[in-house]
C-alpha cells in the first residue's frame, strides 16, 4: 500500500533538479573526452612506431588490409592486438583497484601495492616453469588461472592480518610486505630455473604490452568482459557497502556473499593482467582517483565504466611513452606508470593530511 | 499480540553474553530508550535486533514473526538504522547518502524514479535538510549529519527506526532539533523508535518506556515515572557521589562536605539556587530556609544543604520553626539574603533576625 501513496514534492527541490542535470553534463562531458583520448591516442599508437604509417594508410589498411604486406603485419599482427590489450589490461587494472579500495575502505588499497600482483607473478612463474619444463607449451588459461590462486593467496594473507590489526596503514605494509616476499621467492626460482625455461618470464616479470597475439586479446577480453559485467551490475550494493558494512546489510545486502564477490571479481582482473603483461604498477590506485574526481561523484554506476574506459586510455597512453620514448628500446611499462602514477597517489596522501578537520 | 517483543534474550560477541534475559514488549509506534552505563551492551542490543549480531539465545519478534526468519531484504523495508560509527565517504553530496535509503525499492542498477526522488525530496523536507542537498557529506556539522542519517532512514520507509546514541556529539540546540523531528515523526507516521540514549534527562521526556541495563541484566523496563526514581537512578549508574532529580532530570554534585554549617542562607522563590550551587562549588556546608516545601529552593537544599528549614505551603509559619531557624542562624558564622529582602517570602524571619541583633549581610 505505502507504494502506491504518491508524494507532491516540495517546491524548494526545484532548485536540486537544476544542479542535477549539472550533474549529468559533466558525467557526459567526463565519457565525451574519455571516447575521444580512447579514438586519438589509438591512431596515434598505430601511426608511431619504428616504421611510422601515414594516417591515410592507416584508414586505408583497417578497412581493406590491401597494400604493403610488411605494413599490414605491422598493423594488424602487430600494433593492433597490443593496443586492444593495454586497453582491456589497462581497464582492468583499473577497476581491480577501485573493488579493492572499496573493500579495504581505504583509497591507497591497488593490486599492486597490496602485494596481489606480486603474489600472482610467483605463482605464474612456477606454472611457467613447470609447463616449460613438462609439456613445452604453457596455454593463456593455465597463466590466468596461476595468476588467479596467486592473488587469492596474497589477498588471503592480507585479509589474516587485517582481521587481526584493523588499520589501514598496518594493512599496506602487510600487503608491501608480501609483495617483498613474493618478488624474492619468484627471483630465487628464476635464478635457478634452465634458460629455455624462462626466456619469456624475464621480459614479462618486467611488465610490458608487447608481444600479444590476437588469441591473447580474445582470451583476455573474454575475462575481462564478463567480470566487468558483472561487476557493473553490482553497482547498486557496491554503493551501498560504501556506506560502511553495516549499514549495507541494514539496506538488504548480503555481506558475506558481497564481500566474497569483491574480493573473487577484483582478483580476477588483477591476474589477467598479471598473466599477460606482468605486474604493472598505481595504475589501479591513480585512474579511479582521478575518475571520481573528474567525475565529481563516488556513484558506482558512473564510476565503474568510467574507471574501465580511463584505465584503458592511461594504459594505452603510457605504452605509447614505453614504446617510443627511447626507440627502439622499449621501456617497462611499470616505469611509465609509476612516472604518471606515483604522482597521482603522492598528492591523493597530502591532501588526505591536509583535509581532515 | 505486541507488536514488537523481545522474549529472555541474551545477546554478546562470540557467544560470550553481554546481557542476559532481556524481556520486553513495544507497542507500534512508541519511543523506547534504552539506558545504562557505558558499556552495558546498549548498541549490542541494537546490533542483535538490526541482525546485524545473531543472538545468544532467545528469540525477537516483530508482529509474531521470529525475526531470525525474515530476510535481510524483507527486514530492510521495515527497519532502518542510524549508528555511531562514522561514514567513510568521498564526493558524495547529502542527497546521495539520503537517496542510498531507497535501496530496498530501487531495480538492479539503483536509478532512482521519479517516485523515488519525491520520497528522497520528502524525507530531506522531514529534517529540514532540503538546503543541504547538494553539500557534500563530509563537510557538514554533526548535527546536520545526524538528520541527514535521519532523513536518509525515512527513505527506507521504515515501520521501525533503531538509533544508536543519535545525540552523543551535538550540542543542546541540536539534540532538542533531532529529537523533536523523532518524536514528530514517531507520532505522525507510527514509526517505531528504539534508541540508546546517554542523556537521562532527554529519554525521560522523549520516551513512552524506557529500558535500563546495567552490568549483565535488564535493570528495568517501563514508563519513565517508574523507572526515574532517584534511588534507582543512583544504583544503575553507581552514583556515590552526587544526585539525580527525577522531576527536572538534572544531575547534581555531592553536598559540601561536614555536617555543621557554616552560613545561613535567607532564601526562597527561587532566588536560593545560584548561591547554593556557589557554596557547593567551594564546598562550605550551609543551612538554608526558611522554605515551603513547594519552593523550587526546596528541591535544591534538600540536595545540596547540610541542613534545611522548611515548612507545610500555604499557611502560616509555625512558631517553633521560626525559632528553629533564629537558632541555627545564631550557630552560623554568616547569614545571607539570597536575593532583594523584597523579593523573598521570608520577610517575618527577617525582621525576627534583625531584631535579635544577628548581622545579615546581602551578598556572600
Amino acid at each position: 500500500m505505502k507504494n502506491n501513496t504518491s508524494i507532491p514534492a516540495p517546491a524548494s527541490a526545484g532548485a536540486y533538479r537544476v544542479s542535477q542535470i549539472r550533474r549529468r553534463a559533466r558525467y557526459v562531458l567526463v565519457f565525451l573526452v574519455l571516447i575521444l583520448a580512447f579514438c586519438c591516442i589509438t591512431v596515434l599508437n598505430i601511426n608511431i612506431g619504428n616504421v611510422p604509417i601515414p594516417l591515410s594508410r592507416i584508414v586505408e589498411i583497417l578497412l581493406t588490409k590491401a597494400g604493403n604486406s610488411t605494413e599490414v603485419n605491422i598493423i594488424w599482427k602487430i600494433r593492433l592486438p597490443r593496443i586492444f590489450m593495454a586497453a582491456i589490461l589497462g581497464g582492468a587494472l583499473s577497476l581491480s583497484g577501485f573493488l579493492l579500495q572499496t573493500f579495504f575502505e581505504n583509497p591507497i588499497a591497488g593490486p599492486f601495492v597490496l602485494g596481489i600482483s606480486s603474489g600472482a607473478k610467483m605463482v605464474v612463474a612456477f606454472a611457467m616453469i613447470y609447463f616449460m619444463e613438462a609439456f613445452g607449451i604453457v596455454s593463456s588459461y593455465t597463466l590466468i588461472l596461476a595468476a588467479f590462486i596467486g592473488s587469492l593467496l596474497s589477498v588471503g594473507f592480507i585479509l589474516l592480518f587485517s582481521r587481526r590489526i584493523p588499520n589501514m596503514s598496518t594493512l599496506l605494509v602487510a600487503g608491501i610486505m608480501i609483495g617483498y616476499i613474493c618478488t624474492a621467492i619468484t627471483d630465487f626460482t628464476v635464478t635457478f630455473a634452465a634458460d629455455s625455461d624462462i626466456v619469456n618470464l624475464h621480459n614479462w616479470s618486467k611488465g610490458s604490452f608487447s608481444g600479444m597475439s590476437w588469441s591473447n586479446v580474445g582470451v583476455a577480453g573474454i575475462v575481462v568482459g564478463i567480470t566487468t559485467l558483472i561487476t557493473f551490475l553490482m553497482a547498486k550494493p557496491i554503493g551501498a557497502y560504501q556506506l560502511g558494512e553495516a549499514y549495507a546489510q541494514s539496506m538488504g545486502v548480503n555481506i558475506k556473499v558481497f564481500r566474497t564477490a569483491l574480493i573473487l571479481l577484483s582478483s580476477i582482473l588483477s591476474a589477467t593482467v598479471t598473466a599477460f603483461a606482468g605486474p604493472i604498477s598505481f595504475v589501479g590506485i591513480a585512474v579511479p582517483f582521478l575518475m571520481k574526481h573528474s567525475l565529481n561523484t563516488s556513484k558506482p554506476l558512473v564510476v565503474i565504466p568510467a574507471t574501465f574506459l580511463g584505465g584503458g586510455v592511461f594504459c594505452m597512453l603510457c605504452d605509447l611513452i614505453a614504446r617510443t620514448a627511447f626507440a627502439p628500446t622499449e621501456l617497462n611499462i611499470s616505469t611509465v606508470t609509476s612516472i604518471f602514477g606515483a604522482p597521482v597517489v603522492i598528492y591523493m596522501m597530502l591532501r588526505k593530511k591536509g583535509g581532515r578537520r | 499480540m505486541a507488536y514488537f517483543s523481545i522474549n529472555d534474550l541474551t545477546i554478546g560477541y562470540h557467544k560470550v553474553p553481554v546481557i542476559r534475559n532481556i524481556s520486553l514488549e513495544v507497542r507500534k509506534g512508541e519511543i523506547i530508550a534504552l539506558i545504562g552505563p557505558n558499556g552495558a551492551g546498549k548498541s549490542t542490543l541494537l546490533k542483535t535486533i538490526a541482525r546485524e549480531l545473531a543472538p545468544i539465545s532467545g528469540s525477537i519478534f516483530l508482529e509474531g514473526r521470529d525475526m531470525q526468519t525474515i530476510s535481510y531484504r524483507e527486514l530492510s523495508k521495515r527497519l532502518a538504522v542510524i549508528l555511531t560509527e562514522r561514514i567513510k565517504v568521498d564526493l558524495t553530496t547529502c542527497r546521495d547518502i539520503v537517496a542510498t535509503g531507497r535501496y530496498p525499492y530501487t531495480g538492479r542498477l539503483g536509478v532512482l524514479t521519479h517516485r523515488d526522488e519525491a520520497v528522497v525530496d520528502a524525507a530531506m523536507e522531514t529534517v529540514h535538510a532540503l538546503d543541504l542537498s547538494d553539500r557534500d557529506f563530509n563537510a557538514i556539522s554533526d548535527g546536520q549529519r545526524q538528520r541527514i542519517l535521519l532523513a536518509r532512514a525515512l527513505c527506507q520507509e521504515p515501520e521501525m527506526i533503531l538509533l544508536d546514541e543519535p545525540t552523543s556529539f551535538l550540542d543542546v540546540r541540536h539534540k532538542l532539533d533531532l529529537l523533536s523531528i523523532l518524536t514528530r515523526m514517531a507520532r505522525k507516521n507510527n514509526i517505531t523508535v528504539i534508541m540508546s540514549l546517554h542523556e537521562i534527562d532527554l529519554a525521560e521526556k522523549v520516551a513512552d518506556r524506557i529500558l535500563t541495563v546495567k552490568g549483565d541484566t535488564q535493570f528495568g523496563y517501563g514508563e519513565p515515572g517508574e523507572i526515574f526514581e532517584e534511588q534507582a537512578i543512583r544504583r544503575l549508574y553507581d552514583i556515590e557521589d552526587g544526585y539525580f532529580d527525577p522531576l527536572f532530570g538534572s544531575i547534581e554534585l555531592k553536598k559540601p562536605a561536614g555536617d555543621t554549617p557554616e552560613i545561613f542562607v535567607l532564601a526562597g522563590a527561587g532566588t536560593g539556587i545560584p548561591l547554593y550551587r556557589k557554596l557547593q562549588r567551594e564546598n562550605i556546608p550551609f543551612a538554608t530556609g526558611i522554605l515551603y516545601t513547594n519552593d523550587l529552593d526546596h528541591r535544591l537544599a534538600r540536595l545540596l544543604a547540610a541542613e534545611v528549614i522548611s515548612a507545610p505551603p500555604f499557611r502560616p509559619i509555625p512558631e517553633e520553626t521560626l525559632q528553629e531557624a533564629l537558632n541555627r542562624m545564631r550557630q552560623c558564622r554568616r547569614v545571607v539574603l539570597a536575593g532583594p529582602e523584597a523579593e523573598l517570602p521570608n520577610a517575618p524571619l527577617i525582621s525576627i533576625a534583625k531584631a535579635a541583633g544577628i548581622p545579615v549581610e546581602h551578598s556572600l
